[in-house]
């Protein structure tokens, strides 16, 4: 399907939309910290079941003001709701489930990601420390990783890279990298075009050092 | 009767807590922080500890340089602010692992097992310092379990057999902890009259050695 305007990048509320009518509805996902956080409330709208690794099954949207309860936060640490039929479980639990296969997506932020499918989204290189909180049991559990994630850093370099620069959160796992320019999946040798936003050229992005199969 | 014991404070219940424990310390950010627990500890200015958690957030034990060492998921963010001046002054030091292999170290220290392997952080620097299996073609790193002195926990309701709920996603990492050292102290909201429905209990009061009921 099409989304957004014809010469425009996506929006972030474009970006969730689109990942969300990519998503199967009998689907458990759990949606990441940082950017892919536009795709939980499309993801809800269609009832999808989302997982919070920190203990819950079924997280809802975030509580209108008053309704806040400390005892119910998401992986970020943010209020949330539970949905009508979830659960709540205990981290051994939960980490059970993502490893033991029964997550079928994680939607993901990224520094880098590179044509093999390694992921590089818990430390920058040169930094000394960081949370790797539950990303590398994610990346490595979840039946698929896909990535939302703006193209280019802040420096302008392209996060779709050969090989990672920073260090790895696991390797060979990413499926498919939702951006702003379009989406793509890496192959092995380069990524893969999926889709394309308006007036965004293959050309172009790989001028700009994104490394596209030809 | 049970060997739940009901304490009447905070301070009754870590009072014999030594300098260079370690301690296991529920919660996931301030979702089942045992902070009565803590902040007990705290008054005792007792230091040297270990202190493993999903966060870094134990503000109340860093305040006075009670920490020696953290083992976390998370040493980062708003929380942890005390922790990093520490880390950065060289008086605590920092073992982080991913946050399903460090519940699982606790797990199977509660279990009474030697460890496990796991795939998580293969090909990454997470699997420096670690063992490395060979199975049936694949590689898998050998984790160890934790092995602490004490475990403070957070619930909700306790009965008098020390039978504990959690609220909410406040279960987190309490629920593992609680069967996972030798002495297991529970801070909890209410002690009911009477017993809790055997049906709807967390954690059994055979794990629980200390019980108090706390102001939140």
């Amino acid at each position: 399907m099409t989304i957004g305007s014809e010469n425009a990048l996506w929006t972030m509320k474009e970006i969730g939309s689109r990942v969300a009518l990519d998503v199967e509805s009998d689907w458990l996902v759990n949606v990441g910290i940082g950017m892919p956080q536009v795709a939980v409330e499309p993801l809800n709208e269609r009832g999808v079941m989302l997982h919070s690794e920190n203990g819950i099954i079924g997280l809802g949207p975030s509580p209108s003001p008053g309704n806040e309860d400390p005892d119910v936060i998401d992986a970020g640490k943010g209020f949330a709701t539970v949905v009508a039929g979830g659960a709540f479980i205990d981290s051994a639990t939960s980490f059970s489930l993502i490893r033991g296969g029964r997550l079928d997506l994680a939607l993901m932020g990224a520094y880098e990601v590179s044509v093999n499918g390694d992921l590089a989204n818990w430390r920058l290189a040169g930094r000394k420390i960081a949370g790797i909180g539950g990303a590398a049991d994610l990346a490595h559990g979840a039946r698929r990783v896909w990535i939302i994630t703006s193209l280019f850093a802040n420096d302008g370099a392209s996060k779709l890279v050969q090989q990672c620069s920073h260090p790895l959160t696991a390797k060979g796992v990413v499926k498919r990298i939702y951006t702003e320019q379009g989406i793509f999946e890496p192959d092995g040798a380069a990524f893969k075009v999926v889709a394309l936003a308006g007036g965004v050229t293959a050309t172009e992005l790989a001028i700009r050092g994104v490394p596209l199969t030809d | 009767m049970t060997k739940t014991q009901i304490l009447a404070s905070a301070a009754d219940a870590v009072a014999d807590i030594p300098n260079g424990a370690t301690i296991l310390c529920g919660g996931f950010g301030g979702a089942g922080y045992p902070r009565n627990l803590i902040g007990a500890l705290a008054s005792r200015k007792v230091t040297g500890l270990t202190v493993v958690a999903n966060n870094a957030g134990h503000e109340a034990l860093f305040r006075y340089g009670g920490v020696r060492k953290v083992v976390c998921s998370y040493p980062v963010g708003p929380t942890s602010k005390g922790f990093l001046e520490v880390l950065e002054r060289g008086e605590a030091e920092l073992e982080l692992e991913p946050q399903g292999t460090l519940v699982e170290r606790i797990r199977t220290q509660g279990a009474g097992l030697g460890g496990f392997l796991t795939q998580v952080g293969i090909g990454t620097e997470l699997a420096e310092n670690k063992q490395k299996i060979e199975i049936d073609g694949k590689q898998y790193l050998i984790c160890k379990p934790i092995e602490a002195q004490y475990a403070l926990v957070k619930a909700w309701k306790a009965d008098h057999a020390g039978n504990l709920v959690y609220r909410h996603a406040a279960r987190n990492f309490n629920a593992v902890m609680a069967s996972a050292a030798p002495i297991v102290i529970a801070e909890v909201s209410e002690i009911v009259d009477g017993y809790l429905d055997p049906d709807y209990i967390h954690t059994s009061g055979a794990f629980i050695d200390r019980l108090v009921m706390v102001n939140n």
